[in-house]
């Protein structure tokens, strides 16, 4: 039976299947891609838990030999995080609400430029030019807070430290937390903006009630974008560290991270090797790490939906 | 505390455009005041500029003087923030702070301030201000919940409550009912009535009936075109506006056979 109700606009119907189809498979691609890595991680570093000849599981050996880099890092991104998050949201309000108009777009022009420049050309700035020039800053502070343990120990005389790869993976990251924070603070509605001016507030004043709450989730993904960065970032960080034991001083040499412990190790490594399978699963680890990361960061933005203003 | 407000040769400006021209007014103290005309005549634009507002956009600025109680807030060395502490406005639409909670959205302005309240003191100034704004029976009992999650009507009367809490001496409105169902209107309608004994209040509307059933001095505003300035037509006593006006475009606009 046809009425006027079971009719239907037949292109309309099959633009949209077309559309839908296409966005389910491209949420599906994503997700097998990356089961598929995990797959690849886990399967590949079988070799590195398990050792028929060693007497089975060999947990600890590969736990003696992971920590170290886990902290190394972990110190790394750390180091990155609290020295380029202020400053990103600081250059992005400076951009979104205190920059005269026509300097704004050519400032984020620059900013988002930064984030262009490959990451070997930060490494090399990095070793050649950045840790030299920090060596009179890691003698001064090993003489003055030297009882601290992270000043403590000989400092670097080549500048190659931890402390270093921290600083350039702070510069590296500097440009997405930037962007990102511009964008949702750029987006705070103006009718919060003037509730906050209509009631005397200042401009700090202001950006403190209605442009920061607001932008509260945005800066939190954009921290969590720039320390997944630096939590996988490889070049700069093999071309900086001159890697070695664990140390909890951040002005001598030693530390290494995962990535870069990574990419100086695999070409020496033979194919099929213990040595690959463990290399293999450390980066499992920070897969694990980075997924570890990520969900914190979800949860800390869906804590406070109901405040969140989008209701 | 009330303050009158006089307008003197007022000129406001978008840049080079200027979008209102030679407005001269005096507005009483304890009385409702209204702002009528057509669209773009520069009402809001000329309300905005009463208590500084209107230079928040880039490009904006004014000439001419507003004494407040005979003091210029655009003399130089006025800081706009202390004037606009003392002339609170309330928006089209209702903008109470997303992330905060009802208690948190009364006590902004003292939060601004930075005035140290005791816990007494700041629950008697959270009553009051709903109680004034006849919000208090509706949000008692959830003072800790967000005032996102209040209806309009309701939300519109925690800005009202947010604006009286500080105590300023002039209340712009800008269309406050505009985005409102007539109920809510009433319930602000009322309100307006009950503040005038404390406040001047000025309020820009669109409906008409609103502005004779509120105030009692209307001021008709209107351009002779597209990008041509906005000019104060007629100013009077309300029920002269609407009975007996002196000019012919008011009488058009107030008996709707407007253009």
């Amino acid at each position: 039976m046809t009425s006027s109700l079971t009719q239907s606009d037949k292109r309309g119907v099959a633009g949209d299947r077309v559309f839908s189809a296409l966005t389910v498979s491209a949420g599906v691609l994503i997700l097998l891609t990356l089961a598929f890595v995990a797959l690849f991680l886990t399967v590949n570093s079988r070799d590195a838990v398990y050792q028929e000849d060693q007497g089975g599981w060999i947990l600890t050996a590969f736990f003696d030999y992971a920590y170290p880099l886990v902290i190394g890092t972990l110190i790394a991104s750390f180091i990155a995080l609290i020295l380029a998050a202020p400053v990103a949201v600081g250059v992005a309000l400076y951009i979104s609400h205190y920059a005269p108009p026509r300097f704004s777009k050519g400032i984020g022009y620059v900013i988002d430029l930064l984030a262009a420049i490959p990451s070997v050309v930060y490494g090399a700035w990095g070793m050649s030019f950045l840790g030299p020039a920090l060596i009179p800053v890691y003698g001064w502070l090993h003489e003055n807070l030297g009882f601290i343990p992270l000043f403590a120990g000989d400092p670097s005389q080549t500048g190659r430290t931890i402390f270093t790869a921290g600083v350039v993976l702070g510069v590296m990251i500097l440009p997405i937390i930037t962007s990102v924070c511009r964008e949702i603070f750029i987006q705070t509605p103006k009718l919060h903006e003037e509730a906050a001016l209509a009631l005397g507030a200042t401009r700090w004043e202001m950006i403190k009630m209605s442009v920061f709450p607001f932008a509260r989730a945005g800066i939190i993904s954009g921290i969590m974008l720039g320390l997944g960065r630096a939590l996988g970032e490889t070049m700069a960080v093999a071309l900086v560290l001159s890697p070695g034991m664990l140390t909890a001083s951040l002005i001598s040499s030693g530390n290494s991270t995962i990535p870069a412990e990574i990419a100086l190790g695999f070409p020496e490594a033979p194919p099929g090797s213990e040595r690959q399978a463990q290399l293999i699963a450390i980066g499992l680890v920070l897969f694990l790490i980075t997924l570890l990361v990520n969900m914190t960061a979800r949860w800390i933005v869906s804590r406070h939906k109901e405040f969140s203003g989008a209701n | 505390m009330s303050k009158r407000v006089d307008v003197v040769d007022l000129n406001v400006y978008y840049g080079d455009f200027l979008a209102v021209e030679g407005v001269n007014m005096n507005i009483d103290a304890q009385a409702v005041t209204a702002f009528i005309g057509p669209s773009g005549c520069g009402k809001t634009t000329l309300l905005r500029s009463l208590n500084r507002m209107h230079e928040v956009l880039p490009g904006a600025r004014v000439k001419g003087q507003l004494l407040l109680d005979g003091e210029d807030i655009y003399e130089s060395g006025v800081d706009p923030v202390t004037v606009r502490t003392q002339v609170g406005m309330v928006f089209q639409r209702p903008n109470p702070f997303p992330t905060m909670t009802i208690r948190e959205n009364v006590l902004a302005g003292y939060k601004l301030n930075g005035a140290r309240l005791s816990k007494s003191q700041s629950e008697e100034i959270v009553e009051t201000s709903l109680r004034s704004a006849n919000l208090w029976n509706e949000v008692k009992d959830r003072l800790d919940r967000p005032g996102s999650g209040l209806s309009g009507g309701q939300q519109q009367r925690l800005c009202i409550a947010r604006t009286i809490a500080v105590k300023p001496d002039v209340i712009l409105m800008d269309e406050p009912c505009s985005a409102l169902d007539p109920i809510s209107t009433l319930a602000i309608e009322d309100l307006i009535g009950e503040l005038q004994q404390d406040y001047t209040v000025i309020i820009v509307t669109h409906n008409m009936q609103q502005a004779a059933r509120v105030s009692q001095k209307t001021a008709f505003f209107n351009i002779a075109g597209t990008g041509k300035p906005g000019k104060l037509i007629e100013y009077d006593d309300t029920t002269s506006i609407f009975n007996t006006p002196q000019e012919k475009s008011t009488e058009d606009y107030v008996s709707g056979r407007f253009g």
